[in-house]
């Protein structure tokens, strides 16, 4: 379970988000939707104690990310595609993740397995095609077996097979308990994937709804994102031109 | 809560987790084995090169012999630097901080562990320097042996300010962030803002990092000559005077993790 309460952050005089407040229930896949720039990556560092919010909090399992006694076994962050070192093997990088939150080395190896990096473990990842560096990002992701996991646009780079597959697998986890929050900002993925949405805008909640909810608003799910994030589309083009 | 959190383990994550998760960051990676390598080859090379070639007598042996750790000096200060760096620029800090967010404790994990292998480095360097140059002493001059005065001193203390600059340049890695400029700043800093500063401020001199290594730890003569200036720092002074610098870098760079987004 994530909770966010009026989380808000500021860079200089432009608010990247504000106010925010949402849930991401256990037992689900709640996609977190929103064009590029509208601070869906500013929230997930926020939850993940990365950056500080300057009012508001987040919280998980009803605990702040900085009280997590084993952060990784709580959990599991997928933020940039390639949050590793180009010289370091795939195997190694987990390996000291593992280290850090005493989780046995054991699972390593059936994580890279579990994203079918279990051939090119030992290489170099700096040589991993962007789809491969996505697989090792989510391998960190599930290391500690989290209740929550928080992916940030994790179908990029992969191809259509990959984006199949991360369909599947979320959708186990989040059967398994999980509360899964994915962000993304193609509308057709999410209608795949997410059981709910929370959609926003200019770093603004503008809906939080079931995606069987937002779908009868409109003719079509595109159409109702459409029309929500409308408003703060036409502010960014006004501001663009 | 939910059925996939229940088997937690008790307790949570201390020191010791961080210090395993850096041993294996460090030791993973090619370009750590290689600067350590060279620090202990062109150590032992140069202590070679100078060593018994400019020798006049057994007591400057040890001082020539021990010349080529400044090398060393500089290769674990970016040994040091890119501990940090590194993570910043290729995005791995935001796993290690997700995995521990607790950075202070993160800090001190590494600079445990960079510090211990550029103490091991260290005295590796400093005692194949010093039987390396002996062996190619002229005929008549023999190398004084451990243990003469201040000899055994001058070797582990030498070898030890590998560690401390190594620590300093972890340290000023996590207030700069970036590789180059980082690696400006400790060279510029260590090597040619010493050296430069040195020749012409004779009062500061004894205070410049390198000028500790080479006249301090080294030394197993006394700190103040006849007719000179001002004194150099005792061998212990100085180790304390470099441990300062690093204490001073890693506090600033503790202040910025804990405050700084990562």
């Amino acid at each position: 379970m994530i909770e966010v309460r009026g989380l808000t952050k500021r860079y200089g005089s432009t608010v990247a988000v504000d106010r925010l407040s949402f849930e991401v229930p256990p037992g689900a896949v709640t996609g977190f939707l929103g064009l590029n720039g509208s601070g869906k990556s500013t929230t997930m560092r926020m939850i993940l104690g990365l950056d500080a919010p300057d009012a508001g909090h987040a919280r998980i399992g009803g605990q702040a990310y900085r009280q997590l006694r084993w952060p990784l076994r709580e959990a599991g962050g997928l933020l940039e595609p390639r949050a590793f070192h180009p010289g370091r093997s795939a195997r190694a990088h987990l390996a000291a993740l593992a280290a850090g939150n005493a989780i046995r080395q054991s699972r390593v190896d059936e994580v890279l397995e579990l994203v079918g990096l279990e051939s090119v473990a030992r290489k170099r990842a700096g040589r991993f095609s962007l789809g491969m560096a996505q697989r090792l990002g989510i391998a960190a992701a599930l290391l500690g077996d989290p209740a929550v996991l928080l992916l940030d646009e994790p179908v990029n780079g992969l191809d259509p097979e990959g984006i199949r597959w991360i369909r599947g697998l979320l959708r186990s986890l989040a059967a398994e308990g999980r509360a899964v929050l994915v962000s993304s900002h193609l509308i057709s993925e999410m209608a795949l994937m997410a059981d709910r949405l929370v959609v926003i805008g200019k770093g603004r909640l503008l809906a939080a709804a079931t995606v069987a909810e937002l779908s009868r608003r409109a003719p079509s799910l595109e159409e109702a994102f459409l029309q929500i994030t409308g408003d703060s589309a036409q502010y960014q083009a006004r501001n663009m031109s | 809560m939910t059925a996939c959190a229940i088997h937690q383990p008790p307790g949570r994550y201390r020191f010791r987790h961080l210090a395993r998760m850096e041993w294996i960051k460090l030791r993973s990676l090619r370009s750590t084995w290689l600067a350590l390598a060279l620090a202990v080859i062109a150590s032992a090379g140069i202590a070679i090169a100078t060593g018994g070639g400019n020798t006049t007598s057994g007591g400057t042996f040890v001082s020539y012999a021990l010349v080529g750790m400044l090398i060393g000096v500089l290769l674990t200060g970016v040994a040091g630097v890119l501990a940090m760096t590194s993570e910043y620029t290729s995005g791995t800090i935001s796993a290690t901080f997700a995995a521990a967010p607790h950075r202070l404790r993160v800090l001190a994990a590494k600079a445990a562990v960079v510090g211990a292998v550029a103490l091991i480095t260290g005295e590796a360097a400093a005692f194949l320097s010093f039987f390396a140059g002996g062996m190619t002493l002229h005929h008549g001059i023999s190398a004084p042996a451990l243990s003469q005065p201040g000899v055994l001193r001058a070797i582990v203390l030498t070898g030890a300010s590998l560690s401390l600059t190594a620590v300093f340049g972890l340290g000023l890695g996590a207030v700069i962030r970036h590789t180059a400029a980082a690696i400006t700043v400790v060279i510029g800093i260590v090597f040619v803002g010493g050296t430069f500063i040195g020749q012409t401020d004779l009062a500061i001199r004894p205070y410049l990092p390198l000028f500790i290594v080479s006249h301090s730890l080294g030394a197993t003569g006394p700190a103040c000559l006849p007719g000179m200036a001002s004194c150099w720092l005792s061998p212990w002074s100085g180790l304390g005077m470099l441990a300062g610098y690093a204490a001073i870098a890693m506090l600033l760079g503790g202040l910025i993790l804990a405050r700084r987004d990562a």
